[in-house]
């Protein structure tokens, strides 16, 4: 089988369909932006897109996802020297600290503003209730989704 | 070029925010294999042996290693050398690792490490530091003689008469929980025996120093023969010190026997089981008032759990010791703290260190004693707090520094409208569907490590021949910025745009021991040590400049990227011609810069000296709600005031403000690691709870400034102060709520067991 990987299409052997998608992205393909916090899908640092929806990665198996395009936080940005609006809100409103939740951060606040462009605060509170940050105390990090909203409706 | 310091501009945001940032489990390197330690399930047990054949002969296993294999020191530690690389005779925490698997793959390592069997006889468990603390308990560590780690005093004036004469106003007992400091990122360490017989080690660690004295000692082998490299971090929170670093000496002693690189990844299972925790604390406050409504007296036993090691238990107790009675005059004080060892876990650093435990009493305790004086507990602590130049009851003298408390009480009184709220609050009135409450707490803090230990950092400016600039220092960083914080306190000493600047990774190798970046000393230490290095290095360009010009060494400025002999029609050259003009003279602009901490001073028996060199001053308040049929807490909005000194970079200043806040919210209302009979009732981060986006309240910081003459740059430190208030504050606002106060963390669970009491 082939699973897709950030538009790349990638040869998935027999034993590794029964790879955990983050081990499979970690230590076969080398993306290591996607991290690993718990390995039990609560804290969300290994969140992928999967057709653009948000899953932990470490509750996934390769094989479950091969008819599927995956999108992980090397691939949000179609070119690597120009970064995605939402990382770049990120960096504007202070909400990287440890750096460890953000890609997963990011990812799901992509996905958040792809159904809803114009989140409230209290929306956005729900979104991100999937992922666990110990640094900002989330503040700056509802800062950033916002900033993001605005620039992508401009 | 927008102005950096308004956006959120630090050095590593671009690779954290494309997932480019290299973490420790990041690291590939060829040929490098992977190692796992093995625990038992017993808590506390005389071993007879640990057996190693079948799980040796698995497929895949290189090695695996047991105390016999440790050529240096079998313990180390950071005061007491008691905490084992591996266990030898005793197990004396669930935590403990008997061995070390080492494979080609991680995965054949796990599968291995389940067939290292142990011959153990399982002996009492000592769960209970008081009764631990009695003399015929069974002891942990033989050669300690006793279970009692450390015990530090105060004694102030004379408490036995004030109660003979007076008597006791007000007793009362409260405890706190255990806490996990749950970083993001689990342990991992990599160690790599280079060619030249050096270890370059690389791990989520907070002190590379502690890191490269735990690996040398283990390997028997000189600190110049470690090298560690400071590596991107996923949170620490004073949790990524003693347990990282044995991690990264296991994984060095790997290295040292197999002659190849090895990773050591952390499950959060392991994690959990392994890591120290926040002590938990039982405190017995006596208070004596005068007729006025002032302190006249307060007797406090504070016992500390400590678990089975001893790793900064000393330190963190001291400082639950020198803040005892809060930010308020006392004239009499008898304090007596213990940390005591028990078999639970090890205990020791998290941020705030010793003082979330104290202020937890404290901050409600005023409001206790004010209430019984049916006075206004505002007005309470107004008149009891420290104030400019008052000697506190460890006899130290705030005159070095603006005593601000007052000042940041007062804006959050102002911001949170709190008298407006006041009369708002339900005080358990039956005929509301919810209950409202408000609540504040106060402290001051010490800055830094104080006289627990030798404070001193260093920095390296090494400007080249283009004019850019390499800057290293001796703090690490831990996620909150601190490089960041660093490049722009050299920017604005050199008049320099930060792009200017790169920051230099730092390594043991490559600048003096700065000790660790704990304490809330990163910014002080680091940004006054490089205040001097970049004024050694203004001083090179002084020197030869001054003499092109033929005018005085001050009348040189540094602005605008430029330096400019300072008067009408003076002359002018931009930093990049200076740059090179020096080159030409063969004149080199690198300097170290050092900043030594200001004497300090205690006495063990007395409790008396100047503790710390300067100190900070914080306020926090909280509005929530309680609904009355569960018992369930919300938190509404949250104000913070801090005197930081001066704010280096206010958003991410307000990032610290924002973080300590809610995980002390964590602290007071809902988070607690359990134990049943010494092994953990939480095993990974679904059993663990903490805030989650949709639970924290609104906050509101404000960045007080009264620049401290201590500091060379007028920055203190923010990272521990920010944390330290919520628990109070809430048990505040939910008695007001509810008419139940609180004694015992966390709040939640107590609250809703009380209520069902009641019902």
């Amino acid at each position: 089988m082939n699973l897709t990987v950030n538009d790349k299409v990638y040869p998935v052997s027999v034993e590794q369909q029964n790879m955990t998608l983050l081990l499979f992205l970690r230590e076969v393909l080398g993306l290591t932006g996607t991290k690993n916090g718990c390995g039990i899908g609560v804290c969300g640092t290994c969140t992928v897109l999967v057709d653009g929806k948000p899953k932990r990665s470490c509750r996934l198996k390769v094989g479950d996802v091969a008819a599927q395009n995956i999108t992980t936080i090397e691939g949000v940005s179609p070119d690597p020297t120009h970064l995605h609006p939402v990382q770049q809100a990120f960096i504007d409103a202070g909400a990287i600290q440890c750096g460890f939740c953000t890609p997963g951060m990011v990812l799901i606040t992509i996905a958040l503003l792809n159904d809803n462009p114009n989140p409230t605060r209290e929306e956005v509170k729900k979104a991100l209730n999937t992922n666990l940050c110990r640094c900002t105390g989330y503040q700056q990090i509802f800062d950033a989704v916002l900033l993001a909203a605005s620039q992508l409706n401009k | 070029m927008p102005e950096l310091k308004t956006t959120g501009w630090r050095n590593d945001a671009v690779a954290k925010v494309t997932g480019r940032a290299k973490y420790t489990d990041d690291i590939q390197i060829p040929g490098m294999l992977h190692a796992v330690p093995v625990y038992s399930e017993f808590v506390h047990a005389t071993i007879h042996e640990i057996d190693v054949t079948e799980a040796k002969k698995k497929d895949g296993i290189i090695a695996v290693l047991t105390y016999k294999d440790v050529p240096g020191s079998q313990q180390w530690g950071q005061i007491q050398k008691d905490y084992p690389y591996f266990s030898s005779d005793l197990i004396r925490s669930y935590g403990d690792v008997i061995a070390l698997v080492v494979a080609e793959t991680r995965e054949q390592a796990i599968q291995a490490a389940k067939l290292v069997t142990l011959k153990a006889t399982a002996l009492p468990l000592q769960l209970d530091p008081e009764a631990a603390m009695l003399p015929d308990a069974p002891l942990l560590h033989a050669d300690k003689g006793t279970n009692v780690v450390v015990h530090h005093k105060v004694r102030t004036g004379d408490v036995a008469t004030e109660w003979k004469e007076h008597g006791v106003q007000f007793e009362q007992e409260y405890s706190t929980a255990f806490i996990e400091h749950a970083y993001l990122e689990p342990e991992c360490g990599i160690c790599i025996p280079r060619a030249d017989g050096v270890y370059e080690i690389y791990g989520s660690m907070q002190h590379p120093f502690s890191t490269r004295r735990f690996v040398a000692s283990c390997l028997g082998v000189s600190l110049a023969e470690v090298e560690v490299v400071g590596t991107p971090m996923g949170g620490g929170f004073g949790g990524k010190d003693d347990t990282a670093a044995i991690v990264c000496a296991r994984a060095a002693l790997a290295a040292k026997i197999t002659q190849k690189p090895v990773k050591i990844l952390y499950d959060r299972e392991w994690s959990f089981r392994e890591s120290y925790k926040r002590h938990a604390y039982k405190m017995k406050y006596k208070i004596g008032l005068t007729d006025d409504g002032c302190f006249s007296a307060v007797e406090c036993k504070i016992i500390a759990d400590a678990g089975a090691y001893c790793s900064v238990t000393p330190w963190v107790t001291w400082r639950s010791t020198v803040q005892c009675c809060g930010a308020y005059r006392v004239q009499n004080v008898l304090c007596d703290t213990y940390g005591v060892h028990t078999n639970h876990i090890f205990t020791g650093a998290f941020r705030g260190f010793g003082s979330p435990q104290v202020n937890w009493v404290i901050e409600q305790l005023v409001e206790q004693l004010a209430e019984k004086r049916g006075e206004d507990a505002i007005a309470f602590r107004r008149r009891n707090m420290v104030k400019q130049d008052d000697t506190t009851y460890t006899l130290q003298k705030l005159n070095t520094h603006k005593v601000s408390l007052e000042q940041v009480m007062d804006k959050v009184l102002d911001e949170i409208d709190y008298y407006n709220k006041l009369p708002l609050c339900s005080f358990g009135d039956p005929d509301k569907d919810v209950w409202y409450g408000i609540g504040l707490a106060i402290s001051y803090r010490g800055m830094s490590l104080g006289a627990e230990g030798k404070d001193f950092c260093a920095a390296i400016v090494n400007v080249q021949f283009d004019g850019s600039i390499l800057l290293e220092v001796g703090v690490h960083e831990n996620g909150q910025g601190a490089e960041t914080a660093m490049l722009y306190t050299l920017a604005e000493e050199l008049g320099v745009p930060v792009e200017r600047i790169r920051y230099q990774k730092t390594s043991t190798s490559h600048i003096p021991d700065s000790g660790t970046t704990v304490a809330s000393r990163g910014t002080i230490m680091g940004s006054s040590a490089v205040h001097d290095a970049a004024n050694k290095v203004k001083d090179i360009f002084k020197e030869a400049i001054s003499e092109l010009w033929h005018c005085e060494k001050n009348e040189l400025i540094f602005r605008d990227n430029s330096i400019f002999q300072n008067r009408t029609n003076g002359h002018k050259m931009t930093f990049l011609e200076a740059v090179q003009y020096l080159y030409q003279k063969q004149q080199y602009p690198y300097a170290l810069g050092i900043f030594q901490a200001p004497k300090v001073s205690w006495d063990e028996e007395t409790g008396h000296g100047d503790a710390y060199f300067t100190w900070v001053y914080g306020c926090q308040a909280v509005e929530l709600e309680v609904n009355p049929k569960t018992g369930v807490v919300t938190l509404l909005n949250a104000v913070a005031a801090h005197d930081v000194g001066k704010a280096v970079s206010p958003i991410m200043l307000k990032g610290q403000f924002y973080g300590g806040l809610v995980m002390g919210a964590g602290y007071g209302l809902i988070e607690s690691f359990d134990y049943k009979d010494g092994k953990p009732l939480k095993s990974n981060l679904h059993q663990y709870r903490m805030f989650r986006a949709n639970e924290v309240p609104d906050i509101t910081p404000i960045i007080v400034e009264n620049n401290d003459p201590v500091s060379k740059t007028g920055a203190k430190g923010i990272g521990e102060p920010t944390l330290e208030l919520m628990a109070p504050a809430i048990g505040n606002a939910v008695y007001r709520a509810t008419k139940i106060r609180i004694v015992d963390l966390p709040i939640q669970s107590h609250l809703i067991e009380k209520l069902k009491g009641r019902a």
